[in-house]
């Protein structure tokens, strides 16, 4: 283990109440300012990892350490931990009956107790940044899919997190607005900051990852540069993954 | 004039009394409602509650309530208390107690719905925002809850208005009532009251309940999302 890890995973092991194991022995260690990028069939336990990293699943053994602390010790720690890890979720799930500055400073000023009025500047900072500053007032349902994702990452980035889980966050998006999206994702990570990205765009992936990490069956099979991965995936089961992303005539 | 009753309606303070009636009515259903509103919320979140024995608790109190007709509740806490527990209580404050514990059990079960309705990624995104269960219930959960639940109220509040005419089997002088007396009082000089009387008080629950449904109607398109 690195001197500088931001976090750290030894043996993570997790099954769900019926007994079928979801996680199967995951470790994996991330560096301050790293972008890694998880790929891998639905069903593998990608998502259920980053649920496990927020504390939102229980896991059944190992450890997460985050700079160096084991966070599954002590669960009264929780929100403590949560306001370091953000999380953004593919369904945004905004707040519906909070207009988007009200979403944005919402956990600034009751979690963290920060002033109103400088978190207000804040959120309209950070809004502007994504192109949202006109919409503070407006609410989720007048919003659309990408702008309400947009919304959500901003609400996230308020907290000022150390490390931020994005969980398929274009999924639920139409094609065109995934764009708009993951912009602002290669913006953040321009900026330096920590991010393990869960996402079925492939190519996304490659243009925003340090490192990419391919899941299946609850194991981390590969762990790969991105180009290295997207090119020439050393595991068989990487290589058919990456293979149901291309089409080819059928010939007749 | 002998063949118009309308007069009736308005000779001496026949008018004010049948107001004040309705004032009665609209005074038991209003508190009841809204003592049935904030016990309901509890009962609410009480039956969603994991424990078994909590849950069959709540079922037993919801399955009275549906199979009691009102009126037999009315007559438990009127004639009941009196006869069996000594305790002398004035008809209003029984219909109080009888339609709050009617209201309570209506309202219980729609909190519950409701709470069940909101998704499950409503509290994780509090909870991953680092606020505690406490603060994404009264902040998150509780002002969605409440929100849906609006059209439902003015409904149930709706129905209590209407049912306030059983209050008067216990004694109760509310707006049918009035209504009857002044009926009566005016049998041989005006036999046609009745009609006037019940038609006015018709028109009265109307424009009493009417506000309320047309509010609820709003409501129910504004805060769709």
């Amino acid at each position: 283990m690195k001197e500088s890890s931001i976090l750290q995973i030894n043996h993570l092991k997790k099954s769900y109440e019926d007994g079928l194991a979801v996680l199967k022995d995951v470790s994996f260690s991330m560096e301050k300012g790293e972008v890694v990028v998880i790929v891998g069939p639905s069903g593998c336990g990608k998502s259920t990892f980053l649920r496990c990293l927020n504390l939102l699943e229980s896991v059944d053994s190992g450890e997460i350490l985050l700079n160096g602390k084991d966070i599954l010790k002590d669960r009264k720690e929780a929100y403590a931990v949560r306001q370091k890890i953000g999380m953004v979720f593919q369904s945004y799930e905004l707040f519906p009956h909070m207009t988007i500055l009200e979403n944005v400073v919402l956990a600034p000023c009751l979690v963290q107790k920060r002033e109103k009025a400088q978190a207000v500047l804040e959120a309209e900072k950070l809004l502007e940044r994504v192109g949202l500053l006109e919409k503070r007032d407006a609410y989720p349902r007048q919003l659309s899919g990408g702008q309400k994702q947009r919304a959500a990452i901003v609400r996230s980035l308020i907290m000022h997190p150390e490390l931020l889980l994005l969980d398929e966050i274009t999924a639920a998006l139409d094609p065109e607005m995934v764009r708009e999206v993951l912009q602002v994702v290669l913006e953040l990570a321009r900026d330096g900051m920590t991010m393990l990205i869960v996402t079925h765009e492939m190519e996304f992936a490659r243009a925003v990852a340090d490192r990419v990490i391919f899941m299946d069956g609850g194991c981390i099979v590969e762990e790969n540069a991105p180009e290295e991965f997207f090119q020439y995936p050393k595991s068989e089961r990487a290589k058919q993954f990456l293979n149901t992303f291309h089409y080819e005539a059928l010939e007749i | 004039m002998q063949s118009l009753g309308m007069q009736v309606l308005f000779q001496g303070t026949n008018f004010l009394r049948l107001l004040q009636g309705l004032w009665v009515s609209l005074k038991i259903a209003v508190i009841s409602m809204a003592l049935s509103i904030l016990l309901g919320i509890f009962l609410g979140i009480i039956m969603n509650s994991k424990k078994k024995w909590v849950k069959a608790l709540c079922r037993i109190y919801l399955e009275i309530v549906r199979i009691m007709p009102q009126l037999v509740l009315l007559f438990l806490v009127y004639f009941g208390a009196s006869k069996h527990l000594g305790m002398n209580l004035s008809g209003e404050l029984s219909a109080v107690i009888v339609f709050t514990f009617w209201g309570t059990a209506e309202m219980g079960d729609l909190v519950r719905s409701a709470l069940i309705s909101i998704p499950k990624h409503q509290y994780e995104s509090g909870y991953a925002l680092g606020m505690t269960e406490r603060q994404v219930f009264l902040r998150i959960i509780i002002p969605q809850t409440i929100r849906r639940l609006i059209p439902s109220i003015m409904n149930l509040l709706t129905r209590m208005i209407k049912t306030t005419s059983l209050v008067v089997l216990i004694g109760v002088v509310e707006v049918v009532k009035v209504g009857k007396q002044i009926i009566d009082a005016s049998r041989f000089t005006t036999p046609s009251a009745a009609f006037w009387v019940y038609g006015m008080i018709f028109f009265l629950y109307f424009a009493v309940c009417f506000p309320f449904s047309k509010a609820a109607a709003i409501l129910e398109r504004k805060l769709r999302d």
